[in-house]
């Protein structure tokens, strides 16, 4: 896994993919950050969070595209599947790799908030917890991307795949809110209930809105891991099926 | 050693390797022949753990590659056919990579070095994969291999892309390390596996269609009793030859190749085990005021074989069928 990591690690930076992708990060950071405190002249960060979900939907897939497809493609893959290391090591080598430079982005706002608490008098445990939340629902999404990259050859097709998912991951309370209201008493009223409430649970940005409004809810902590376990896991068995099909 | 029992692969209904059985022992180089799409990368992407079977067992130093991969794969090598490079690393970062990768237990910067001596990169040692020559990164593929020391080595085609000055260097160097390694080495390129190969197993449509020495090969598609004789017979007649030659003690069967303009007969002759027909044959062409061009042991070198297993032709019964064929 060490060495799966520090390769992908160094290969973000060879290539202009982690430049790219730091470089977008902090603009949009910046831009929202600038907009939202400095000209506002408000002490808090929790709209700059907010509104970061929708560039992570964005520049995420930019990240994860080339992880396994790029592999397949140009058959290095080859190379990892016949070295005497587990696919869950080389999975998680990859998936700790995208982390790492997306970590790197997210480190801009730590800034952000010594800046602000120079002006004003910032609620440092909520800083904390929208950080944190912005990490764990990183690691969920990157999951995804990489979910998706192992699907595929094309790099492209990776990416917008993993888009595609991640929409549909972030907005799903969106889906569930479109499914209409039903009168009280009928026999399907509990499905279609049930529906709309699994919809708003398994909704990423729902879970990740809780955090910028200052709640830190464990269940939303387990809720993104569980989600990033998951797509790897889905990931080694993609790889798996590869070899025994 | 590498041991490959009943293996099979299925695509859906096509049988890319069909219940192939062989054996390599320590110390032996293995040639693996086939025209394309025979099954061979197939085979190796087995034993390499890349791709699983459908049925049967392929046991890398008695380790099954399915049941304990980790540990199988500990012991091998292997060169695919496209070389398996990070294009955006240099030559050392990768061979650091895969050192790391592997997980070896080596003194790191003198392996390497080693290495790189042995198949001659180390002065492209910090250029970019990317900047190499096919040549190059064909032997940076074969370093890799390297690392590690495993005691096997299974290389797809490792002379693709080489220049024949280089080609004639790796061919020396897997020499080589067939002393401590055992090599499974695939071709089309016959003369390399002539040169190369203890042994040679030949594959088609997924099946062996042999499996021994060169020699052997030969031998027994050929025995030592087949003889190609140029007869010079002036006026006279085909038959008269053939008479003559089937008169002959000792001949089993004899038939006419081909017939030249001015009595020139292509005679195609087996005898029968341990008699010896040459001297006699002499004789009577001379008697008969005829002049022998040519004779010569009807001996096949590794391309006749290679063809004539490839296009349908089988071990015990390839001689009789080679003499069908010659009259039809």
């Amino acid at each position: 896994m060490g060495a799966v990591f520090r390769r992908e690690v160094r290969s973000y930076f060879t290539s202009p993919i982690g430049y790219i992708f730091i470089t977008a990060f902090f603009a949009y950071s910046g831009i929202m950050f600038s907009i939202n405190s400095l000209a506002g002249g408000y002490a808090k960060l929790d709209s700059m969070f907010y509104s970061l979900l929708t560039i992570m939907i964005v520049l995420i897939p930019i990240l994860t595209m080339r992880t396994i497809a790029e592999e397949k493609r140009t058959r290095t893959d080859q190379c990892l599947l016949t070295a005497p290391v587990s696919l869950g090591g080389i999975v998680l080598g990859k998936f700790f790799a995208a982390f790492v430079v997306y970590a790197a982005a997210v480190s801009i706002t730590l800034v952000m908030a010594v800046v602000v608490s120079v002006y004003g008098q910032p609620d440092w445990n909520v800083i904390v917890g929208n950080i944190v939340a912005l990490l764990l629902a990183g690691g969920a999404f990157i999951a995804v991307g990489i979910f998706c990259s192992s699907l595929t050859e094309n790099q492209v097709v990776a990416a917008v795949m993993s888009f595609i998912a991640l929409i549909a991951a972030s907005f799903m309370s969106v889906i569930g809110g479109l499914i209409p209201a039903v009168q009280e008493g009928k026999w399907y009223t509990d499905i279609i209930g049930g529906i709309k409430t699994a919809f708003n649970k398994l909704s990423f940005s729902e879970r990740y809105y809780d955090f910028t409004f200052g709640i830190f809810n464990f269940s939303n902590v387990v809720f993104f891991i569980s989600a990033a376990a998951a797509f790897l896991f889905l990931t080694v068995r993609v790889l798996e099926k590869r070899r025994w099909s | 050693m590498i041991e490959v029992i009943d293996l099979s692969k299925h695509y859906g209904d096509k049988k890319a390797v069909n219940n192939i059985s062989f054996k390599a022992e320590d110390g032996e180089v293995l040639g693996f022949l086939g025209p394309n799409g025979a099954g061979k990368s197939t085979t190796m992407n087995i034993l390499t753990g890349y791709i699983s079977c459908t049925s049967g067992k392929a046991l890398i130093d008695g380790v099954d590659i399915l049941e304990d991969p980790i540990k199988a794969k500990r012991s091998i090598g292997y060169l695919p056919e496209i070389p398996p490079l990070y294009t955006d690393m240099t030559v050392k970062e990768y061979l650091y990579f895969i050192y790391d990768l592997k997980k070896c237990k080596l003194p790191k910067i003198s392996h390497l070095q080693d290495i790189c001596s042995l198949v001659k990169i180390d002065h492209v040692y910090n250029r970019l994969i990317k900047n190499l020559s096919k040549g190059y990164r064909q032997r940076v593929g074969l370093a890799q291999a390297l690392v590690g020391n495993p005691s096997v080595l299974i290389l797809d085609e490792p002379t693709v892309g080489l220049d024949p000055k280089q080609i004639i260097e790796i061919r020396s160097l897997i020499k080589k390390l067939g002393k401590n390694h055992t090599v499974i080495l695939s071709s089309h390129i016959l003369s390399e596996v002539q040169a190369v190969c203890d042994r040679i197993v030949v594959i088609n449509e997924g099946k062996v269609v042999a499996n021994d020495t060169e020699e052997n090969l030969s031998h027994k598609l050929t025995g030592d009793n087949k003889f190609l004789c140029r007869i010079d017979a002036g006026k006279d007649m085909n038959d008269d030859v053939m008479r003559m030659v089937k008169s002959i003690d000792g001949v089993d069967r004899a038939f006419c190749d081909a017939e030249h303009k001015n009595g020139i007969f292509d005679i195609r002759i087996e005898a029968k085990e341990g008699c010896e027909i040459r001297y006699e044959l002499f004789e009577k062409t001379a008697k008969n005021g005829w002049t022998m061009l040519e004779l010569k042991s009807a001996e096949m070198n590794l391309e006749d074989i290679f063809l004539r297993l490839t296009m349908g032709g089988s071990i015990p019964d390839a001689a009789a069928e080679e003499n069908e064929e010659a009259i039809g």
